[in-house]
């Protein structure tokens, strides 16, 4: 018995690896910004290499329909969220430095143990698809994940806010991978309805902002039991 | 039937556009007009649903487990709006009500609006963005009455909320997967196409999927242990809302479990979705007994009373039996009208006394000649005593579950069901029974009870006999109407649409 080298993955598949390992790092640079203006910042950077994955897609598998969709999540999450935002707490420069409840150090391991454990679950299940390779969607469960540990540990709502936004950007990248041919119109609600909570959220971290004269939410506290 | 659909999704949000011009007494009637002509117009859905499922313009979608839940929210959007007229009474002494009434009625309609959209869809991802949208809005409902304790718990409710959505998106997304193998890469992703596809969807997209539907939606049901969100948005919102929330909105995503439980029976057979509802069920029954034991706050006490009975609907679902299903979809209505009602007469008592502390409310019975015992009712019908609608779902519940053998189950629920009882029940007996205790006035009860400035300074002297409003007891009444009418003798269409309903959940309608 020979044992054979899996064959090296094309152009296409390497590169939209690639893409989606920078996701994931964007995901995890998200734990130590310590400005709110840089914090959507990097929201914008990970949106943005969303859409260039769904133009690659676009163009290498021939679905038309994605081209929009990275056009109009590009304009919505690259450009008018990060906006909403900030107009909405006025200042960028707010310091949410050192709200995380733990270590730096400490942080990152317990996010590379979450962000592994998805990757070899989702590897595990054995989904296939016709659009892109495996990897990418093991690669998205790793960046809901790591969300998650980011809304868990960083103790001011700013992140807090943008932790769940950049999950919807994971589960957009899962679904360029298991749903690429999802009708445009579901798209386009998806995305409708994401500015409608960004909005919301944008409006509860003013009220948030101005009661507390912070965005820390260390105060939180007073409801229990 | 399409015209009255076209009603249920335009009327509440044009109400609500009203709303952000018109004077508060415009609002107060187009609101209560609206209700009670939604409610009309499920009505008179009801016989058509109970034959056959209706597709209107390819994205909505009308049948009988639909209807119910529609029932159930136009019927809390109608008393509810007839209740908020009492309610804001309180609050028209201060500067500001213009501006607050304002925003309470437009978000009012339009979570009534959200709410009543989100069963009429046909498709899951319609069905979640619909979701999505009831969290938005009643985010900022419980944020309105701008306390630090709102604010807190407005926060902690769109950010536990809106994760638990992103996973039932995930959901969403894995459900897609699954058809598209069978349904080819661009569909609607429709129930009608799911469930029709049946066992020939891949079996670990289809598990994945539901388990994650589970957790994501029971994050708004309130399944432990997710739930952690809800006592805090239930008892800082305004009681208007708390309503709603607790008896419709925890509905419509129990709802929209359901429709993945749909797509997983008929993918996987019943074994595995009912396991997993098992598991959570008796959770949230078990964490919300012991809660209720134990609770110094009159409005997070029904909240955990409201993570009790959504644990009881997915142990329903579990048992898998018809005559469990039927009291499921029952017991969906009767918990609308009776947790309306208890936090319709918890908002009476709080109005009254000026605080929310079970410890300072007493001789509830006496100051209050009407909402007293009315909440009395309320709590006894939320325990499932006869005559009322709870006492007849519990009963086909537990009935089904021994039907169809599932013994250590029912044990389960039975016992729980009756540790929640004794909580629910020792603490609506210290605030009604025992005489009211003068005592010193704490500075807490001023915050707690927040825009009860009027009343707030009753507390500590006796309470004065006599109800606050005309507007809080009338709705309170036609809901044990409505509960008296469900425990004694559902009327006739209504046992048609459940058995239909039941059919359905069955994969067999």
């Amino acid at each position: 018995m020979t044992l054979s080298a899996p064959p090296a993955p094309g152009v296409f598949e390497g590169g939209s690896n690639v893409i989606a390992v920078l996701v994931l790092l964007v995901e995890f640079g998200m734990f130590r910004q310590a400005l709110l203006r840089d914090q959507l910042r990097l929201y914008a950077a990970q949106s943005a290499l969303i859409s260039v994955l769904a133009v690659v897609v676009a163009a290498a598998r021939s679905l038309p329909e994605l081209y929009a969709l990275a056009a109009l999540s590009a304009a919505l999450k690259v450009v008018i969220v990060p906006l909403v935002v900030r107009r909405l707490l006025r200042r960028g420069d707010v310091e949410i430095a050192g709200s995380g409840a733990l270590g730096m150090a400490t942080t990152v391991l317990v996010a590379i143990v979450v962000a592994a454990f998805g990757f070899f679950t989702m590897g595990t299940l054995g989904l296939r698809s016709p659009v892109l390779p495996t990897t990418a969607l093991a690669l998205s469960m790793s960046v809901v994940l790591v969300s998650f540990v980011l809304m868990i540990v960083r103790r001011d709502v700013a992140s807090q806010a943008i932790g769940f936004f950049s999950l919807e950007n994971g589960v957009s990248l899962a679904s360029l991978v298991v749903a690429a041919g999802m009708p445009l119109i579901l798209e386009v609600a998806f995305l409708f309805d994401l500015l409608v909570a960004v909005v919301v959220f944008g409006v509860l971290m003013r009220v948030h902002h101005v009661r507390a004269e912070s965005l820390s939410t260390t105060g939180l506290t007073s409801l229990r039991g | 039937m399409s015209a009255v659909v076209v009603f249920l999704l335009a009327a509440p949000l044009l109400a609500a556009l009203v709303a952000l011009r018109a004077p508060v007494r415009v609002c107060q009637v187009l609101t209560v007009t609206v209700g009670v002509l939604a409610f009309a117009g499920v009505l008179y859905l009801v016989p058509g649903a109970a034959q056959h499922a209706t597709t209107v313009w390819r994205y909505l979608r009308v049948d009988a487990i639909s209807v119910v839940f529609l029932l159930a929210t136009s019927f809390l959007y109608a008393v509810v709006g007839a209740y908020s007229i009492g309610y804001l009474r309180a609050e028209e002494g201060n500067e500001d009500f213009g501006r607050y009434a304002r925003r309470f009625y437009v978000g009012v309609n339009l979570f009534a609006w959200s709410m009543l959209a989100a069963p009429l869809m046909s498709s899951l991802a319609l069905l979640w963005i619909a979701v999505e949208v009831t969290t938005v809005i009643s985010a900022l409902l419980v944020a309105i009455e701008d306390t630090d304790g709102a604010v807190e718990a407005a926060w902690k409710y769109v950010l536990i909320a809106s994760a638990g959505l992103g996973i039932a998106l995930l959901a969403t997304i894995f459900a897609y997967y699954a058809g598209a193998q069978l349904l080819g890469q661009s569909y609607d992703l429709t129930f009608a196409s799911l469930t029709a596809a049946g066992s020939r969807l891949p079996h670990t997209a289809v598990q994945l999927a539901f388990v994650l539907a589970v957790v994501g939606y029971g994050t708004k049901v309130g399944l432990f242990p997710v739930h952690t969100w809800l006592p805090d948005a239930h008892a800082e919102a305004p009681t208007p809302v708390s309503a709603l929330l607790s008896g419709s909105l925890l509905a419509v995503s129990f709802y929209a479990i359901l429709r993945f439980y749909q797509v997983a029976v008929a993918a996987l057979g019943p074994r595995f979705p009912q396991a997993v509802l098992l598991v959570f069920g008796v959770a949230s029954l078990l964490l919300a007994a012991v809660y209720l034991l134990e609770q110094h706050d009159i409005k997070r006490l029904l909240a955990y009373s409201s993570v009790e009975h959504m644990g009881i609907l997915a142990i329903g679902v579990s048992f898998g039996a018809p005559l469990a299903f039927a009291g499921v979809l029952l017991h969906v209505l009767a918990h609308a009208a009776a947790k309306g009602n208890a936090f319709m007469g918890a908002g009476v008592l709080v109005r009254k006394y000026g605080t929310k502390s079970i410890a300072r409310i007493g001789g509830g019975l006496s100051a209050l000649p009407w909402s007293g015992p009315l909440f009395l009712l309320a709590v006894l019908a939320l325990c499932a005593m006869p005559p009322f609608g709870i006492f007849r779902s519990e009963f086909q519940i537990v009935a089904g579950g021994l039907g169809s053998s599932r013994h250590t189950g029912t044990a389960i629920l039975v016992v729980l069901v009756t540790l929640a009882f004794l909580g629910l029940s020792a603490s609506a007996n210290r605030m009604l029974f025992t005489p009211s205790t003068p005592a010193a006035p704490d500075p807490s009860a001023a915050s707690g009870a927040s825009g009860a400035s009027g009343a707030a300074g009753a507390v500590g002297a006796a309470v004065v006999r006599g109800e606050p409003s005309v507007w809080m007891v009338v709705p309170m009444v036609v809901g044990v109407a409505a509960l008296v009418l469900l425990g004694v003798h559902p009327p006739g269409p209504l046992a048609d649409l459940l058995t239909r309903g039941v059919a359905e959940l069955r994969g067999v309608g």
